[in-house]
């Protein structure tokens, strides 16, 4: 971790990561569900090709932000966003916005794992024959790829054909992951990963979100704070709808600016 | 500071905190006592509890690591925790080399005594400057009993006037040398001990270092005494 150096100060005034592009834009976001206010006024950027987690208790937010950056809350009738989420300077809450191209581009896993049921080669030619016509030979192509981009393909290679469901929970989650990125999505979205899984399975998946970052940008809410702090390259704290505080991970889990945060991280939470 | 979810991580952190202190404490007294024999108010049985002290502070150090150590494995302290906590084993590894130090000027002082023509420097240059580092360690230990960054801020200020003090005795050490070499033995004897008094002053700002980082979130080692100054005042 950074530990900000006084002597050194003068000599490199920058420090930290190299600057990202922002990839995500949000900007004066208000939720609802129904009357009831959910997000208060975020404003930040997702920064392309790393890693941002969202951590704080329960209820307070962070899976609504997420749900907000595919517009997967436009399921369910009651339930909008007000503000702006520009992808690459476009505005996906704009009326007249594919959804289906939207969450093609920005790909979601969830909390426990969802495969359909049917073979494993089958949960990600799915997905794909949704948006692409391949091949026979070009989709078992792109199963192993994204078999091997999930860190899957060498426990996966013998049994294409036996169903998902039979997989341990860790693999499911990693088959997923590869369904997600099968499509070649720009954003991957994780709810709260690794949250039905072992610690192994934990930490294959947390190497794998490393290797992701090379090609993804990656958002994670997470309940584990030391998850947050291994894996992410920035991280936002929120509490009760709103961001209270946003930065660089190293930073926010060594001297976090806002009281708030270093209580809540401290395990001081009331 | 308010309290962890988790009381028993609370009553670990103040064990450690508290440990400190009381390492820090017998240091104290352990270097009043070594300045009384450097005074010549004391005599060969102090030493023997010199002696004594010092493992008993060497054995406080190895608990409060261990201490240490249990709390970054059980509870994977963050933030002001995870400073506190490694800020603890600076401290504790300076508040060791000081017993040691200590120690030194103790037995050197004894070896040293009735040594004319530097027995009057003895007890008042160096004395002065062992008195200037001891209430160096004072406040830095209170700094950090305190979380109070403006008096480290002071302390680290301070350590350049026991620098000066020590080259100034070497100075005159060397001026006695220079006009009659039979002093060269207990003179150097002197030398080492105004050094170990100097490596004091150091520890002593080491230690209040260590609390800017607890509190501030800055490492402010090698920076310079107004730096550090400017620092602190900024809120």
């Amino acid at each position: 971790m950074n530990v900000e150096t006084v002597a050194a100060r003068a000599e490199t005034p920058t420090q930290g990561l190299a600057p990202a592009m922002p990839k995500m834009s949000i900007r004066n976001l208000d939720f609802f569900y129904g009357r009831f206010r959910a997000l208060k006024n975020i404003n930040l950027d997702v920064a392309e090709r790393r890693v941002t987690a969202f951590i704080g208790p329960s209820g307070c937010g962070k899976s609504t932000l997420l749900r907000t950056l595919n517009r997967m809350y436009s399921l369910y009738p009651g339930q909008r966003a007000i503000g702006e989420i520009l992808l690459d300077g476009d505005d996906i809450l704009a009326p007249g916005v594919d959804i289906n191209m939207l969450r093609a581009k920005v790909g979601m896993v969830f909390q426990k794992p969802t495969p359909f049921p049917m073979s494993i080669y089958d949960n990600i030619a799915f997905g794909v024959s949704l948006y692409e016509n391949l091949s026979g030979r070009a989709m078992d192509e792109r199963v192993e790829w994204a078999l091997t981009k999930a860190a899957m393909w060498d426990e996966a290679k013998d049994k294409l054909k036996q169903s998902g469901m039979a997989l341990s929970g860790g693999q499911q989650q990693r088959l997923c992951i590869a369904r997600a990125v099968s499509v070649k999505p720009e954003v991957l979205l994780l709810d709260e990963p690794t949250s039905a899984l072992d610690p192994i399975s934990t930490a294959k998946i947390e190497e794998l979100i490393t290797e992701l970052k090379e090609d993804y940008t990656i958002a994670i809410v997470t309940h584990n704070m030391q998850q947050a702090a291994r894996v992410s390259d920035f991280t936002g704290y929120m509490y009760l709808g709103e961001l209270v505080e946003f930065g660089e991970t190293d930073q926010i889990f060594l001297k976090p600016k806002r009281k708030a945060t270093e209580d809540y991280i401290t395990g001081r939470f009331g | 500071m308010t309290e962890h979810t988790h009381k028993q991580f609370d009553a670990e952190m103040e064990a450690i905190r508290s440990g400190v202190l009381s390492m820090g404490g017998l240091v104290e007294t352990q270097l009043a006592r070594a300045i009384a024999v450097l005074d010549e108010n004391e005599d060969h049985a102090a030493l023997d509890q010199v002696g004594a002290v010092e493992q008993q502070i060497n054995q406080m150090q190895m608990t409060i690591d261990q201490q240490c150590s249990q709390v970054i494995a059980k509870r994977q302290p963050a933030a002001i925790d995870l400073r506190m906590i490694l800020t603890v084993t600076k401290i504790v590894n300076d508040l060791e080399r000081v017993g040691d130090e200590i120690k030194k000027v103790a037995y050197k002082a004894t070896q040293t005594r009735g040594a004319a023509p530097l027995t009057r420097m003895r007890a008042f240059d160096v004395v002065r400057a062992a008195q200037h580092a001891q209430s160096m360690l004072q406040m830095a230990l209170d700094a950090f009993a305190r979380l109070d960054v403006a008096a480290a801020a002071e302390v680290i200020g301070r350590d350049e006037e026991v620098d000066a003090a020590f080259q100034a005795i070497l100075r005159q050490l060397i001026s006695y040398m220079m006009e009659d070499p039979r002093t060269i033995t207990s003179a150097l004897e002197i030398v080492f001990i105004a050094k170990s008094i100097e490596r004091i002053g150091d520890h002593a700002k080491n230690i209040a270092e260590a609390v800017v980082q607890v509190v501030k979130g800055i490492d402010v080692r090698h920076a310079s005494a107004e730096q550090i100054r400017a620092e602190v005042a900024e809120e």
